[in-house]
């Protein structure tokens, strides 16, 4: 039986997801996005959860401490000469904020709990063939980073035993490089269900930074709830304005062009990419499209009701639109869509994102069919 | 389960030969029981305040988890634990390389003989160990039969409170409590100006007791219960507990609970206002036994490192146990030499001063009498000298708005003492006074905060009265200082107002 604490543990965790679930359209709205460790981990700036109590204001005490320095010095470990604007605001956050470590699978339990997002029913047959590596069987070579001692040292009292050079009495083993035995890893075929989102944006010059920002935090916890529900998960990111062009992750979100806008562009490549990358059986392909909704002309959008119809949609799981406000779009395009597919398609989902509160409420608009 | 074991071989060998050194030095303790265990578990003991079994409450799993992270990420770790118990347990690391498990034998040593011999902690409660594993069955049987969460509701708010202790209560006696109580009930025979408060209280009393006792048709109960309602009880004002626990409109669990954090509170009360001196007694102790008997000459390196270790300065804050240690070293060298008393104060001659020696040798003694006899406060007051702090390098710093830092502020002796007193005064929380149970004749609590000279955080002292009225169900208010201005923030129930 685990000790005691761990329930306390426990409950301590649940209280830290409770405060996330709370906060959680604010920090969506601020943008405040989790970040990612490295080791699949997330730290979550907390609110602060300790006991209030009756206590000093920390601005007046200053406080102590023993070493060099003249008066004026500045005292170790604190943030550099930074402008005095910053300092202050630096100052007032004062109080020891806890971070928190979560899982993406946490993380996004907690989205799901909070938009009631159904879990995702996966269309493709389990044929993605995906390679595990598990170190799970040892060798005869390998790095010294992955040396197993215990079965090496035994290989070693195995061969003096044979040899008759043990002695019991000053039991001394010296492996040599035969001995040597090392963890390896045993490869493994397992078949899953695979994704791909394919992200299309808009980045003619009625995109503003606002418009953008709006776009990424979106996009990040699309990501998050995708890769909860999907083992392997790709991401494509096309940009276009009158000509489309893939790039990667960062150029996506930072390039702006001043061009006109052929939305058709983004589709055609998108629909390449599905057609030489993508094989629909296998894969369960998820384009996203966010603009201001402005088109060039009215030629373009048939044509791209066109691709949608014959080429994108059939392929997709779902095809998503999100059409981000701007003080420059006219919103036609939502008006066409909507025209044309209607409010409750199941294979077109259309959302307009008015400013950054209404993010939550667009990300439950995409992800709320389960699709 | 078990998670520590009784040391065994050489462990307990070493043991034997440290308390030699120990018991030859003259340090007086209760029986020391030492137990190791593994990091993860003397985690758990640290964020159960040394015990092995606490109530159930989620701000230990925090803890638990940070001194957890803490040791992953290598920037931590608990060498090792004593508990202010009879007899006085101590848990070692596993892991401790050798020579740490000498260091730390003889430090616990000296934790040991302070636990039993400081005055302050005469009143402690030494079979604690089971005290708290009785709170943790109670509060356990409290949570199924109401609930775990309200239960733990409780529990959080009365964690607001748990700073807010009168330190003589340490000492209060039976005898002094009837005494006092007597006194009290004189005075308020002459008190004829605030009956109607006495009328609302005993209002409210027996309120609550028709709320708690709501079929006890046994007379001889029901006489106790007035009774004591004659005897008004005398509470410090400043035990801002057990004022609500007499006073409060209380379910008999949630009194029942809030007597329980509130004696734990007391127990650990002690330690919080002897840090520097335990801490320094305990370095004092383990530098010595090692350096005088117990260190072999291979250990030297490892032993200098991991004592730098502990008695590292820091610009942020001063570190207890270099400045406990360097102040009991001090006051030896000063009784040894006689550099003490009227001749040697009166001395204008600087350089007879500076080479004074009496022999004397007195200074063993003295700091065996500076253990029982002071606290944190007293100890720095009358041992911190100007040579002692210019000595220690110590500052004091201050936080530039202009520069946004912490930069350093003075070096000058009065300033100094003055600061670090402060920061020792009332173990270094506010000090907070039930000013009136009944405030504008209507049953509202108002505190005072009695202003040394810091005003208190405002945001959390609106968080804090939230939870008081929680417990009071009343508006709360308290009386304070906000920059140079009298301040009274309340709280109704709905808002947070402040007042001048």
């Amino acid at each position: 039986m685990d000790h005691p604490i761990k329930r306390d543990h426990a409950r301590f965790r649940k209280i830290v997801k409770g405060r996330i679930r709370d906060n959680l359209r604010r920090y969506i709205s601020n943008g405040e996005m989790p970040s990612p460790k490295g080791d699949g981990q997330f730290k979550i700036p907390m609110p602060s959860i300790d006991t209030p109590r009756f206590k000093f204001g920390d601005k007046q005490q200053g406080g102590m401490g023993q070493g060099d320095g003249q008066p004026g010095d500045p005292v170790d470990g604190q943030e550099g000469e930074g402008e005095p604007g910053e300092g202050e605001a630096g100052s007032d956050e004062g109080s020891k904020e806890l971070e928190v470590d979560l899982s993406l699978d946490e993380l996004a339990s907690i989205l799901g709990e909070e938009l009631e997002l159904p879990n995702i029913e996966p269309k493709g047959k389990k044929t993605m063939e995906s390679l595990t590596e598990k170190y799970t069987s040892i060798g005869t070579q390998g790095p010294d980073s992955l040396k197993h001692y215990k079965r090496s040292y035994k290989e070693a009292l195995k061969r003096q035993l044979a040899m008759g050079e043990y002695d019991a009495d000053n039991p001394i083993i010296v492996p040599v490089k035969a001995d040597m035995r090392f963890r390896s890893a045993d490869a493994k075929v397992e078949f899953e269900n695979s994704a791909v989102v394919i992200y299309m944006m808009d980045v003619s010059g009625s995109m503003g930074d606002e418009q953008k920002e709006i776009v990424r935090t979106e996009s990040f916890w699309i990501n998050l709830w995708l890769k909860s529900q999907y083992k392997d998960i790709e991401i494509r990111y096309i940009i276009h304005d009158a000509t489309a062009k893939e790039v990667d992750e960062e150029t996506f979100f930072r390039t702006r062009e001043s061009g006109g806008t052929l939305i058709s562009s983004a589709l055609k490549l998108c629909r390449d990419i599905i057609q030489s990358d993508y094989n629909s059986a296998e894969w369960n392909i998820y384009p996203f499209h966010f603009s201001d909704g402005d088109n060039w002309s009215t030629d373009d959008t048939k044509l791209c009701l066109e691709i949608l119809d014959k080429d994108i949609i059939p392929e997709s799981n779902v095809f998503c639109y999100g059409q981000v406000e701007s003080r420059y779009g006219s919103g036609q395009f939502y008006k066409d869509l909507h025209a044309k597919y209607g409010e409750s398609n199941e294979e077109v989902l259309l959302s307009k994102i008015k400013n950054k509160d209404a993010i939550l409420d667009s990300i439950k608009d995409f992800l709320g069919k389960g699709k | 389960m078990m998670r520590t074991k009784p040391i065994d071989g050489a462990l307990a060998e070493l043991r034997e030969e440290i308390e030699g050194y120990a018991k030859e030095y003259g340090l007086d303790y209760y029986p020391v029981v030492f137990e190791v265990c593994d990091y993860d578990t003397i985690n758990i003991l640290a964020a159960q305040g040394g015990f092995p079994a606490r109530y159930p409450h989620w701000r230990f799993g925090m803890d638990y988890d940070q001194l957890s992270k803490g040791y992953a990420y290598g920037l931590q770790k608990i060498y090792e634990m004593v508990i202010n118990t009879n007899p006085c347990y101590a848990y070692l690391l596993n892991a401790n390389h050798w020579v740490d498990q000498k260091i730390v034998m003889a430090h616990v040593f000296g934790h040991a003989d302070f636990f039993k011999n400081n005055y302050w902690f005469s009143g402690t409660d030494k079979n604690m160990m089971d005290v708290m594993a009785n709170h943790g069955t109670k509060i356990r049987r409290y949570m199924d039969r109401y609930g775990q969460d309200a239960v733990e509701v409780f529990i959080d708010k009365v964690l607001s409170l748990e700073n807010l202790l009168d330190p003589s209560v340490l000492f209060e006696t039976p005898e002094v409590a009837r005494r006092r109580i007597e006194s009290r009930v004189d005075e308020e025979h002459e008190d004829t100006g605030d009956d109607r408060s006495s009328a609302l209280k005993s209002f409210m009393r027996s309120k609550a007791r028709n709320e708690v006792l709501p079929e006890v048709p046994d007379s001889t109960e029901e006489d106790e219960i007035h009774r004591e309602a004659s005897t008004e009880r005398y509470i410090s004002p400043r035990d801002v507990m057990l004022y609500l626990i007499e006073h409060a409109p209380l379910q008999e669990w949630q009194a029942d609970i809030l007597g329980i954090l509130r004696e734990e509170a007391y127990y650990f009360l002690p330690q919080r206002m002897t840090k520097i001196m335990n801490e320094g007694w305990a370095s004092y102790w383990h530098s010595t036994i090692m350096t005088k008997k117990a260190l072999k000459a291979s250990e030297i390196i490892d032993f200098a490192d991991h004592h730098a270790g502990v008695m590292a300065m820091s610009k942020q804050n001063i570190n207890p146990y270099k400045i406990g240690i360097e102040l009991f070293r001090d006051i030896e060298y000063r009784w040894d030499t006689g550099k003490f008393g009227k001749e040697y104060l009166e001395c204008t001659n600087m350089e007879m001063k500076e080479n004074w020696n009496k022999e004397t040798g007195l200074g063993r003694e003295k700091i065996f009498e500076v253990r029982r006899t002071h606290n944190d406060i007293t100890f720095i007051d009358e041992f911190f000298t100007p040579e002692f702090c210019e000595r220690q390098q110590i500052f004091t710093y201050k936080y530039n708005p202009r520069t946004g830092r912490n930069e350093v502020d003075s070096r000058e002796f009065e300033s100094i003492k003055a600061k670090l007193l402060q920061s020792l005064t009332n173990f270094g929380s506010p000090v907070i006074e039930v000013e009136s149970t009944n405030y504008k004749n209507r049953g509202e609590l108002l505190l005072r905060h009695v202003h040394q000279g810091v005003d208190l955080d405002v945001n959390y002292a609106a968080e804090t009265l939230k939870n008081i009225h929680f417990i009071w169900k009343r508006p709360v208010n308290i009386s304070t200082t906000q920059e140079e201005t009298e301040t009274i923030v309340s709280f109704d129930g709905k808002e947070i107002k402040t007042s001048n």
